[in-house]
C-alpha cells in the first residue's frame, strides 16, 4: 500500500513495480519525465523507456505501433497536451482498432495553478470520452491511482487516466476491492448524492460532514470510472433522495456531469451540475485560490447542496 | 546488387497484374484514387512479391514484415497486392468501399487481414511504422517495418516529428517510401504546396537517403536491398513516379488523384494493361 499523497509520484512508482515482472510494459515520454515522474521507470528500465522529445502526436502514434508488437505502451504528458496536442492521433492511431494504449494526463484540472490557461485542462475528460472504445479513468487519492494503474494493465484497450499535480488526503479504502468501471460510496447518506471525481470526492466528504451538522444527510459516490459509466450503479444510488449533484473539476460541458446528465434523463430527480463554468483557467499563486474562484471548495459543494434542497 | 532477369520479368508481371486488379476495383462510374495507387504500383510489386516476408496462410505471423500505408488514402494498390497474394477472395475487389464488403475507404486493420494499422488521417503513419518497428527490436526481431508515405503526405508535421524520432532511435529495420509523384489532391506539389530540397531534408533529419526511379524495377530492388543493408538506422526511399502511370488520361494529373473513369477510359486503361503484358513478354 502507498503511503505517499501524491498521485503522480504513486503513478510512476506503482509502474516500476509492474515494470519489474511485466515486461511488456513501455514507458513513453515528452519530456515532462520529472512532472508526470515517468521518469521512475525510465531510471529503471532505460531500455523500455522511450524519450520522445516534445513532440506529443509521434508519441501517440508511435505508442499505437509498439502496441500492435504486444506491448503495453504508456504514454505521458501534461493532461492538456496528451489530450489535446494529440487528439488526431489518438483518435485514428488508437480508438479506431480500439489498441492497447494507456494515456497518462498528468497536472489535470487546474491543478498545476501558476501555468495558467494553456496548462491547465479543463476540457480533457469530454474530448477523451466521446471517443468511442475509450476508457476514461479519474482517481482521486493516491491509493486509488495505484489500484487503477494496476487494472489498467491488466484490462486491454485504450484507456485516459487524469492526475493531479498535487498531494490529495487519502479518502478511498485501501482493502476494498477495485476495478474499472465500479463507483464506491464514500460517505452514507439519504437526502441528497453527490457524484464526485478527482479531487471533488474530498470536497465532497468535507461538504458532506459540514451538512450532516445541519441535519441534512448527504451520500457521496467517487466515480472514479467516468467511462464505461455504471448506470445500473448510478440509478441505484438515487433510489430514495430528493435531488442529484455532481462534482468535478472540469467544464461544466462534455464532463462527468453531462455523462450524469443523460444517464438521469429518465428520472425527474432535481440536478446540479458543480464544475468549471464554460471558461479557461488562470494562474494562481496556489492551488486554493483556483479552487475558490472556480467555486470548487468543500464550502461551494456545501452552499450547492442547501440550494437545490430548497428548490 | 544483380538481379535475374527472369525476377525482374516476374514483379514486373505482378506489377500490371497489380494495375490491372485497381481497375477492377474502380469500374466506370466508380470514384477511386487511381493516379497515387498506381504511382507506387512497382515499389508495391517488388515489396509484396519479393522483398518481404510474409505468410499468406497467416497474416498474424509474428515474423513477417509489415508494410504501413501512410498514405492511407491510396490503399487500392494494397488491396490488388493482398488479393493477389490470396488474403481474401478476389470477389472482395468488386465491393471495394461498399457496406457489405471487407475493403474499406481507408485502411482497416479490423476489416481487412493484411492490413497492418489504421491510416488515412495523413501524416500518423511513418510514426506508427516506428513503433511498430521499436516493438520489434525489443523483442530481438529480424522483422522489417516499410511505410509508404505520399509527397504531398510531407506536409504534415508529424513527419519530421517521426523523421527525428526514428534518427534518434537509429531504428535501422525501418524504411520509408516516398512516393514523389509531384502530384497531390489540388494541383501538383509544385503549384500546391512547394517543398524543396526534398533530398537534403531527409540527409538532415539523419536519414540514409537513397533517390531512384520509382518505376525502374531493378532500381527498386537495388534501393530495397540497400536499406536491409544499412544498419546505422532508417533509410528513406525517395522514389521518382508518375501519378497515374500507365494509363495515359490519368498521368500527372491532379484530377486523377481521387476520381471515375469514364467508358472511354476505362477501355484504354485496360488496352494499356494487354499492351505491358505484350512487352514484358517480347
Amino acid at each position: 500500500m502507498r503511503t505517499s499523497d501524491s498521485l503522480r509520484k504513486t503513478y510512476g512508482e506503482t509502474l516500476v513495480e509492474l515494470g519489474e515482472k511485466n515486461t511488456d510494459i513501455v514507458m513513453l515520454e515528452a519530456d515532462l519525465g520529472n512532472s508526470t515522474m515517468s521518469s521512475l521507470f525510465g531510471n529503471m528500465y532505460p531500455e523500455r523507456y522511450f524519450q520522445m522529445g516534445i513532440a506529443e502526436q509521434n508519441m501517440a502514434s508511435v505508442a499505437a505501433g509498439l502496441s500492435l508488437t504486444g506491448k503495453i505502451p504508456f504514454i505521458n504528458s501534461f493532461a492538456v497536451f496528451a489530450s489535446g496536442r494529440a487528439y488526431d492521433q489518438i483518435r485514428s492511431s488508437i480508438t479506431i482498432a480500439s489498441l492497447n494504449v494507456k494515456i497518462c494526463g498528468s497536472s489535470a484540472g487546474l491543478s498545476d495553478f501558476g501555468d495558467g490557461k494553456t496548462h491547465q485542462s479543463i476540457d480533457d475528460i469530454a474530448l477523451m470520452q466521446v471517443l468511442p472504445h475509450m476508457t476514461v479513468l479519474s482517481p482521486c487519492d493516491a491509493v486509488e491511482t495505484e489500484q487503477m494503474v494496476k487494472a489498467m494493465v491488466e484490462s486491454k484497450g485504450p484507456m485516459y487516466i487524469r492526475i493531479n499535480r498535487n498531494d490529495l488526503p487519502v479518502v478511498t479504502n485501501p482493502d476494498a476491492e477495485y476495478h474499472i468501471g465500479k463507483m464506491t460510496q464514500v460517505v452514507e447518506g439519504k437526502d441528497v448524492v453527490v457524484f464526485a471525481t478527482g479531487i471533488m470526492v474530498q470536497q465532497s466528504i468535507q461538504a458532506a460532514r459540514q451538512l450532516e451538522q445541519e441535519g441534512i444527510s448527504v451520500r457521496v459516490v467517487n466515480v472514479s470510472t467516468i467511462k464505461p459509466l455504471d448506470t445500473e450503479a448510478l440509478l441505484g444510488f438515487c433510489e430514495g433522495v430528493k435531488a442529484v449533484v455532481t462534482a468535478e473539476e472540469h467544464s461544466i460541458i462534455g464532463g462527468l456531469g453531462s455523462t450524469v446528465a443523460s444517464a438521469l434523463s429518465k428520472t425527474r430527480l432535481p440536478l446540479d451540475i458543480i464544475g468549471v463554468d464554460d471558461r479557461y483557467g488562470t494562474s494562481a499563486e496556489n492551488y486554493t485560490i483556483l479552487l475558490k474562484h472556480y467555486g470548487l471548495e468543500s464550502e461551494d459543494v456545501a452552499s450547492r447542496i442547501r440550494a437545490i434542497l430548497t428548490v | 546488387m544483380e538481379y535475374s532477369e527472369e525476377l525482374v520479368r516476374e514483379l514486373k508481371r505482378k506489377a500490371i497484374q497489380v494495375r490491372a486488379n485497381i481497375l477492377e476495383m474502380i469500374p466506370p462510374g466508380k470514384v477511386g484514387h487511381l493516379g497515387g495507387s498506381s504511382s507506387i504500383a512497382d515499389v508495391m510489386a517488388a515489396l509484396y512479391f519479393h522483398m518481404m516476408r510474409i505468410n499468406r496462410n497467416d497474416p498474424k505471423d509474428p515474423s513477417r514484415d509489415r508494410l504501413i500505408m501512410s498514405k492511407g488514402h491510396a490503399v487500392l494498390v494494397q488491396y490488388a497486392c493482398l488479393a493477389e497474394l490470396g488474403y481474401f477472395d478476389r470477389s472482395e475487389l468488386g465491393k471495394v468501399k461498399t457496406f457489405t464488403g471487407i475493403l474499406q475507404g481507408h485502411p482497416d486493420m479490423d476489416k481487412t487481414p493484411g492490413i497492418e494499422a489504421v491510416t488515412g488521417s495523413l501524416g500518423q503513419g511513418l510514426s506508427v511504422s516506428l513503433g511498430v518497428a521499436l516493438g520489434l527490436r525489443l523483442d530481438g526481431s529480424k522483422s522489417r517495418v516499410y511505410a509508404i508515405l505520399g509527397d504531398g503526405e510531407l506536409a504534415e508535421g508529424q513527419i519530421w516529428e517521426a523523421a527525428m524520432a526514428a534518427a534518434v532511435y537509429k531504428a535501422s529495420n525501418l524504411t520509408a517510401v516516398i512516393d514523389w509523384n509531384g502530384v497531390q489532391a489540388t494541383s501538383t506539389t509544385a503549384e500546391t504546396f512547394p517543398i524543396e530540397n526534398l533530398v537534403e531534408k531527409w540527409k538532415a533529419f539523419g536519414w540514409n537517403v537513397i533517390e531512384i526511379d520509382g518505376h525502374d524495377m531493378v532500381q527498386v530492388l537495388g534501393a530495397l536491398d540497400a536499406a536491409k543493408a544499412y544498419t546505422q538506422g532508417p533509410t528513406a526511399i525517395l522514389a521518382h513516379t508518375i501519378k497515374g502511370k500507365c494509363f495515359p488520361f490519368a498521368e500527372g494529373k491532379a484530377k486523377y488523384h481521387n476520381a471515375a473513369m469514364n467508358e472511354e477510359e476505362y477501355k484504354i486503361a485496360w488496352q494499356c494493361i494487354e499492351n505491358m503484358k505484350r512487352e514484358v513478354e517480347a
